[in-house]
């Protein structure tokens, strides 16, 4: 199947225009059966992936308006390879433990819109189709959390959409000029990412075009000073928004960084670091110790959502393969564990209509499944070795520890404050007394929410133990990546900085 | 004795003339019609109306590029045969507007219909000739109609509208007047490609520029209030309120298209003559016009007026392209208003649905936000289709108007103005908030119960035309690029 990723892309979209037809009841039913369809089809992708091609595969290219050089262009590699399956995977798990009952086809539907636009992201390779998933996951999402969230619904939701579509305008003016350097150079109209790839710019415009991009991907992801949309997306969505929100929109930041600043401003991303390492560092230290005096359960894992996309930013910027490698996986580790979190916190909160965490205490006793489901997923969080946690973010520091010591030990002590905060939540709600009358009815996790957690919890210690199946083809892609990048760089300082891994044969 | 003049009948190119004679033909046969019979209902007469342009569009297509006739008054060029299909295209779509479930005054009266077709024959005079007096007869002829039309809405404020914009009117052609006049006083010609001529061979001498200054100030002034510019806009809103919401949806497209094209042969002049500072008048103007729109849209608490200020920032977006003077900028001109054409009758129409004889919601204003709210869950279909309007509006991929948006702010880069491209971005950005405060309306809030219904005036026709507006936004990606090539081609071929 060559066409697999427009597939992939539409049957989600197709499925959703479908929807409508569906009777109310069987909403769920469908949605998760087309989920699962979309998942299968994911993991196809994977196997019938070429693991020792670096490149672009199952790639698609249809002119759409060739005046203007746009075409409709896909194509997936290692890097992008996961994460679709992540997109996949975190739709489907997020729609089968949802308990949200409220318009339930209308959430269904809307869910499987979302997916198309980040599937989309993930696999467009012309900058203009890129930009048109990119506005239009605002869309769906601007829905979710203005529909079904809290009380600030409204208010949350716009701000979310106001803060990205602002953002991304900006970054769009970059991709028109990066368009216009092209035309220029080579009198034809182009934006085909893989073209652009090409262009060797100078300096100065490097900077300029680094600095649109970031305005885009930064408050995507969110970076420091871009963040303050988050606590309230977070805080007002449902939970299935936060699980989607936290696991794939946020990594279509970071992915952006590999995808377009990387590779086509090498130097202006080497110059980068150092900013960028520090304002990360500050998302790190500083929203640790934000989720460390948070009352309410959500929020705490919503702070260490952002402090962990600092270490993924961290990694982006290490130049090297570890830390590289490491970021990917740590946004596939992130997305999931975040993901599951996100889900536990939703699941207490059906139960109880609250959050906050001076109402629990004690809950290991009446929840024991629960408990031990949030202890797994809090260590992979926190980073525990054997978890999917440690493997990304050891790597990431590792790679760091190159560019920096000083900047990577301030990074190494996320694992501490993540440990101090995680341990808090853990112990003010599962441990102590069960002194409030209405936890001792709580009730335990039902099948479905049990069954919906269980593959992640799998996948968690798996990838923990054994993550070079995954590691593999994303290395791959990785060190193409840096050697393209160390080749194109134009300054001396970008070239000693970008460390291109010798290949494996070398080595041997 | 004075010598008898010869003109010869091929001399002449009477085919230059054919469309708009056949709209006035047009108007003149459903004035007959009525007085040979005044008890036709008005759906005849939408039909017929839709007749004379469908035969208006294929004469106009038949034409051939870059031909003058009629004593050298008509001109014929890519821009004039793609602004007059535009303009006719724009009418064809709306007047099935008339067909409303619930009976309106206006269109009760077959005068509507010939009125509306005499407007399109001054619209079409005005872009088929490079005469300043000619430009001015089609002008006056359209506007005139166009007043008439505005107030036959029957309504106080109808009227109110009617007068403002019948007094603005009067005072912009009378600049218009006083500019052709010092034009013609400076180069002896009211002939557009004469004045470039005889001005490029005065370009050095001192003194001129004055001449200039006066005589652009004042075109630009009498222009400034046909877009809608600012600080000639003030009367926008309270006319696009005043009239139907169709119309005002017609207004904020099709005058317009006419009134950019005679601007891209006046102002596009004076820039080829290299007059720089016209450029950066524009460019500011525009500039000031797009943002100071869109602030005072934020603060709009009824959505045709909302959309009354959008139209106007949209304009200033356009204007930005004018200025440019490149081939791109002005094929962004009517590839914007192309897309953007459909995406705007569109919401104009929604609102046209909703229209009651009474305002049951607030006293000040017949759509206020109010009304829209939960219209989801009274009318989860058109409420759909009004969000991607908006939408589309904002400028979110793929739907219409983001082709023509990313289209102006790339033309903007090419010509060397990244600033220009920014500000439009971050204009782009403030839009989209009260596009999407009307999406939230409808979709987040609960419907306010204790009022009827606010698709009151739906009918087929009226579903048929948002329809249509709905397929052309959504499907904008599969035609962008033939029409894209089609108006490049038309305006590279006629100079521009």
């Amino acid at each position: 199947m060559e066409n697999i990723l427009s597939i992939l892309v539409f049957f989600p979209a197709v499925a959703g225009l479908l929807g409508f037809v569906v009777a109310k009841e069987s909403a769920r039913a469908y949605g998760i059966t087309v989920a699962a369809i979309e998942f299968l089809l994911s993991l196809w992708l994977w196997f019938s992936f070429d693991m020792s091609d670096a490149g672009m595969q199952f790639v698609e290219m249809i002119p759409l308006i060739p005046d203007m050089g746009i075409s409709y262009y896909l194509g997936a590699d290692g890097i992008s390879l996961f994460i679709i399956i992540m997109t996949t995977l975190m739709t489907l798990i997020g729609m089968a433990s949802m308990g949200e009952t409220k318009n339930i086809k209308n959430m269904i539907i809307t869910l499987l819109f979302l997916e198309m636009t980040m599937v989309g992201v993930f696999v467009a390779l012309d900058a203009i189709i890129f930009y048109l998933f990119w506005e239009l996951s605002l869309v769906p999402m601007l829905y979710i959390i203005g529909a079904w969230g809290g009380p600030l619904r409204v208010y949350a939701s716009i701000k979310f959409f106001l803060y990205t579509f602002a953002g991304s305008l900006i970054m769009l003016v970059g991709m028109l000029f990066v368009a216009y350097i092209y035309h220029n150079l080579t009198g034809v109209w182009s934006f085909a990412i893989t073209d652009w790839y090409a262009l060797v710019l100078p300096v100065d415009y490097q900077l300029w075009l680094f600095a649109a991009f970031f305005i885009g991907f930064a408050i995507k992801v969110p970076m420091f000073p871009f963040h303050t949309w988050i606590p309230y997306a977070h805080g007002q969505a449902p939970t299935i928004g936060s699980v989607i929100l936290a696991a794939v929109l946020l990594k279509m930041g970071t992915y952006g960084f590999v995808r377009f600043s990387l590779p086509m401003f090498p130097d202006a991303a080497v110059m980068a670091i150092t900013p960028i390492a520090v304002l990360s560092l500050i998302m790190v230290v500083y929203t640790a110790m934000i989720a460390y005096a948070q009352k309410d359960m959500k929020q705490v894992i919503a702070y260490s959502s952002v402090s962990h996309m600092g270490i993924i930013m961290l990694g982006l910027f290490a130049m090297n393969a570890e830390g590289l490698s490491g970021s990917v996986f740590q946004m596939l580790s992130h997305g999931i564990v975040s993901g599951a979190l996100f889900m536990l916190v939703g699941m207490i909160y059906e139960r109880r209509h609250t959050k906050l965490l001076s109402e629990f205490g004690g809950l290991a006793a009446v929840m024991p499944k629960f408990a031990v489901i949030f202890g797994v997923m809090l260590m992979a969080s926190v980073g525990l070795p054997l978890t999917i946690g440690f493997v990304g973010e050891f790597l990431v520091l590792l790679g760091f520890y190159q560019v920096s010591p000083v900047m990577t030990i301030i990074a190494g002590t996320s694992i501490i404050l993540g440990a101090v905060y995680m341990l808090r939540v853990m112990k003010l709600a599962f441990f102590g007394p069960l002194d409030n009358e209405e936890n001792k009815k709580l009730t335990d996790l039902n099948k479905r929410e049990t069954w919906s957690l269980i593959p992640l919890v799998a996948i968690v210690i798996w990838l923990g133990v054994y993550p070079k199946p995954v590691l593999g083809p994303i290395d791959n892609s990785v060190n193409a990546l840096l050697t393209f990048m160390d080749e194109k760089a134009i300054t001396q300082e970008a070239k000693d900085l970008i460390i291109v891994a010798k290949s494996a044969k070398e080595v041997k | 004795m004075l010598e008898p003049i010869n003109v010869s009948l091929e001399s002449l190119n009477l085919i230059t003339l054919a469309p708009m004679l056949i709209a006035i033909a047009g108007a003149l046969i459903i004035l007959i019609i009525d007085l040979l019979n005044d008890k036709l209902d008005k759906s005849l007469y939408v039909m017929l109306t839709i007749l004379v342009l469908f035969v208006d569009f294929f004469t106009v297509l038949a034409l051939n590029v870059n031909e003058r006739g009629f004593f050298d008054v008509m001109l014929i060029d890519g821009i004039s045969i793609i602004s007059q299909l535009m303009i006719i295209g724009g009418s064809m779509i709306f007047i099935p507007l008339a067909l409303t479930s619930k009976r309106f005054h206006e269109f009760s009266y077959p005068e509507f219909f010939a009125l509306f077709l005499f407007m399109i024959a001054g619209f079409q005079f005005m872009v088929a000739s490079d005469n300043l007096i000619l430009i001015f007869v089609g002008l006056e002829t359209a506007s005139l109609s166009l007043y008439t039309l505005i107030a036959l809405h029957n309504r106080a404020n109808s009227y109110e509208a009617a007068v403002k914009y019948f007094t603005m009117g009067a005072l912009a052609a009378g600049f218009f007047a006083m500019g052709s006049a010092v034009v013609y006083a400076l180069t002896g010609s009211v002939e557009l490609y004469k004045v470039a001529e005889v001005l490029a061979t005065r370009m050095n001498e001192t003194g001129l520029m004055i001449a200039i200054f006066g005589s652009s100030v004042l075109l630009l002034v009498a222009f400034a209030f046909k877009l809608s510019l600012f600080p000639f806009h003030t009367w926008a809103p309270d006319v696009y309120e005043g009239a139907s919401a169709p119309l005002a949806g017609y207004m904020s497209v099709v005058p317009k298209i006419a009134a950019f094209v005679v601007s891209i042969r006046i102002f596009g002049m004076y820039i080829d003559l290299g007059v720089e500072w016209i450029q950066w008048t524009i460019l500011i103007i525009a500039v000031i016009t797009m943002t100071l729109a869109n602030i005072m849209a934020l603060v709009q608490n009824d959505v045709k007026r909302m959309l009354a200020y959008s139209s106007i920032s949209h304009a200033g977006f356009i204007m930005a392209a004018l200025a440019l003077d490149t081939t791109e900028g002005n094929t962004s001109i009517f590839l914007y208003y192309a897309l953007f054409m459909f995406t705007n009758l569109g919401a104009f129409a929604m609102l046209w649905i909703s229209r009651h004889k009474k305002r049951r919601f607030n006293v000040h204003h017949d759509h206020p936000y109010e009304k829209f709210s939960g219209f989801v869950q009274i009318m989860p279909m058109g409420a759909v289709v009004m969000a991607l309007f908006m939408l589309s509006l904002a400028g979110v991929p793929p739907f219409s108007v983001f082709w023509g948006k990313i289209y102006v702010m790339q033309a903007a880069v090419n010509a060397g103005y990244l600033e220009l491209a920014i500000i439009m971005g971050l204009n782009s950005a403030i839009a989209a908030y009260y596009y999407l405060k009307l999406v939230v309306y409808m979709f987040l809030k609960d419907p306010v119960k204790d009022v009827e219904t606010i698709y009151y005036n739906l009918s087929k026709p009226l579903m048929v035309v948002i329809g249509l507006a709905t397929v052309a936004t959504v499907g904008a990606i599969f035609y962008v690029q033939p029409l894209l090539s089609y108006l490049y081609y038309m305006i590279s071929a006629s100079g521009y």
